[in-house]
């Protein structure tokens, strides 16, 4: 009870301090105009614009590459010592520094593909980082629906994958859209995967394609409080960078945990 | 006795170790409803499901024999599972609609088979719940959801949506076991009146049950088939001792 007070305290600590000093930069114009003058006035646009489009670019990959990966593991894997290393595998990986992603992105990627530093070599680090995340809670949601549905659906002469399609993954959407976003939100805030793979300091404009290289919040937040020759000027840009930041994260979870809920009031009103 | 319908031939299933059906032999005649009885555990519920080779998704279970349906094998290289499962519905112990509207569990086997146009649907999912006593106690509001009926109601959908797709045989998994008397009484009422379309074969733990509804009926105990015959003479003159112990309630 003391500790879970004490984490709270700290939590709360650092949200207030953060909101308190970013507030007073916070508007419109902070988040739509690019910085000016060596990063010491004017807004992140450019930052912004870059998380957002890695951020569905990463969307993009993992979801789909994830959901297919977690439905042919709980559907149609069956239970052998292959399917055991293989879901051991993806859990481990849930667990492997970010730094490291960053270094196998710029191998992966850049390099061996070719695809250069850029918005695409980022956004598909950040999607592999996703994946363990988006294949076990998908795996999870998969799970929770009831035998009897496939079943139901079997005995009226649907082939597996029609049952599967028509009544298992409708009843999975919620849990599968839930551990997405909860993913997302965690790429969005990363810095270490896009580090080496596309991430630059400073740009006057948006990410205009794939293939260019853009600015995003996490890294321009490293920029403004460590790497600026004035430090102290830029310092309640940077608060305002990290409240936009936090914001953008706490937004993704607000719009999980009501997915959630209501799914479960859902659920509950009907057995 | 008239033509089979199915006839099960010889048939051994294995759950890993276990030897669960021990060499079945049995004919079931057409548009009649057969019984399975036997205490827990004896293999008749197995039995139920392997005729729709339901247990295709369970990966340690071995079947030998054969099941004939129409006289063409239904484990054969030439069958089609889901061409079995369409002429063999199933009714599970435990109502389990879909998630969906009620029109939309009716007419999911109809449009999972792509069997008739967006029009004839609305006709065949009305007809369906007409003959399951659903339509007058539902009215014209079918787009409620499934879930929001009663057990009894839901357990008859289930039936509706099978029925929806014109099996020839419905195999049916103590459709009752989870429902009240009085849901019950209606489902026995509706299984009586399927008899002239539809060949039934129904699993029960209740006698009086299957005294009340089924034609024949099979005694099932430690995964054979004691004893097959009209349900009159298994009830009251059986022609072996262990049947008889069990109709009698000395155990069960």
């Amino acid at each position: 009870m003391v500790c879970t007070l004490i984490v709270l305290a700290f939590i709360f600590l650092v949200l207030f301090d953060i909101a308190w000093k970013g507030y007073g930069v916070l508007s419109w114009e902070f988040l739509f105009s690019i910085p000016r003058k060596g990063m010491t006035e004017g807004g992140i646009y450019p930052a912004l614009a870059g998380t957002v489009l890695v951020t569905m670019i990463t969307a993009l990959f993992s979801i789909p590459v994830g959901v297919f990966t977690a439905i042919y593991l709980n559907e149609y894997a069956t239970d052998n010592f292959l399917t055991k290393a293989l879901r051991a595998s993806i859990r481990n990986l849930a667990g492997v520094p970010s730094i490291i992603y960053g270094l196998f992105g710029v191998a992966l990627f850049v390099e061996g593909a070719g695809l250069g530093s850029s918005v695409i070599s980022s956004g598909l680090t950040l999607g592999l980082m996703t994946l363990p995340y988006i294949i076990t809670s998908t795996e999870e949601a998969l799970r929770s629906v009831p035998h009897s549905y496939r079943e139901g659906a079997l005995a009226l002469g649907a082939t597996k994958w029609e049952a599967i399609q028509t009544t298992v993954l409708p009843s999975a959407v919620p849990g599968i859209t839930t551990g997405a976003i909860l993913g997302l939100s965690r790429a969005a805030g990363e810095t270490a995967p896009i580090l080496f793979t596309g991430v630059t300091f400073y740009l006057r404009f948006p990410p205009d394609s794939l293939n260019t290289e853009f600015m995003a919040l996490p890294y321009h937040l490293y920029i403004l409080s460590t790497q600026h020759h004035a430090i102290e000027q830029v310092q309640p840009l940077a608060y305002g960078t990290a409240l936009v930041l936090i914001l953008l994260v706490v937004i993704l979870n607000v719009i999980a945990f009501f997915i959630r809920y209501r799914f479960n009031k859902l659920k509950n009103s009907r057995s | 006795m008239t033509e089979a319908k199915i006839q099960v031939k010889d048939l051994h299933l294995h759950f890993g170790d276990k030897h669960v059906l021990k060499g079945i032999n049995l004919d079931i005649p057409k548009n009649s409803i057969v019984a399975l009885i036997g205490p827990s555990g004896c293999g008749k519920s197995t039995l139920l499901r392997s005729m729709n080779r339901m247990h295709d998704m369970s990966p340690n279970v071995k079947i030998e024999g054969d099941i004939l349906l129409d006289g063409e094998s239904i484990y054969g290289k030439e069958a089609d599972v889901v061409n079995v499962r369409r002429k063999v519905g199933m009714v599970f112990q435990r109502p389990n609609p879909f998630p969906k509207s009620i029109f939309n569990n009716v007419a999911y086997g109809l449009q999972i088979n792509g069997m008739m146009k967006n029009g004839q649907v609305k006709n065949a999912v009305t007809e369906a719940l007409k003959d399951c006593y659903l339509w007058d106690e539902l009215g014209d509001n079918l787009n409620r959801s499934a879930l929001d009926m009663s057990g009894g109601q839901q357990q008859r959908l289930c039936i509706a949506r099978t029925i929806a797709i014109r099996p020839d045989v419905i195999l049916m998994d103590e459709p009752c076991s989870a429902l009240d008397p009085i849901s019950t009484a209606k489902i026995e009422e509706l299984i009586l009146k399927l008899k002239e379309k539809y060949t039934i074969i129904i699993v029960t733990h209740n006698m009086q049950q299957a005294m009340r509804v089924s034609d024949y009926t099979g005694f099932m105990y430690l995964g054979e088939l004691v004893e097959f015959d009209k349900t009159e003479k298994v009830f009251k003159t059986p022609e072996r001792d262990l049947t008889k112990r069990y109709v009698d309630g000395v155990f069960g």
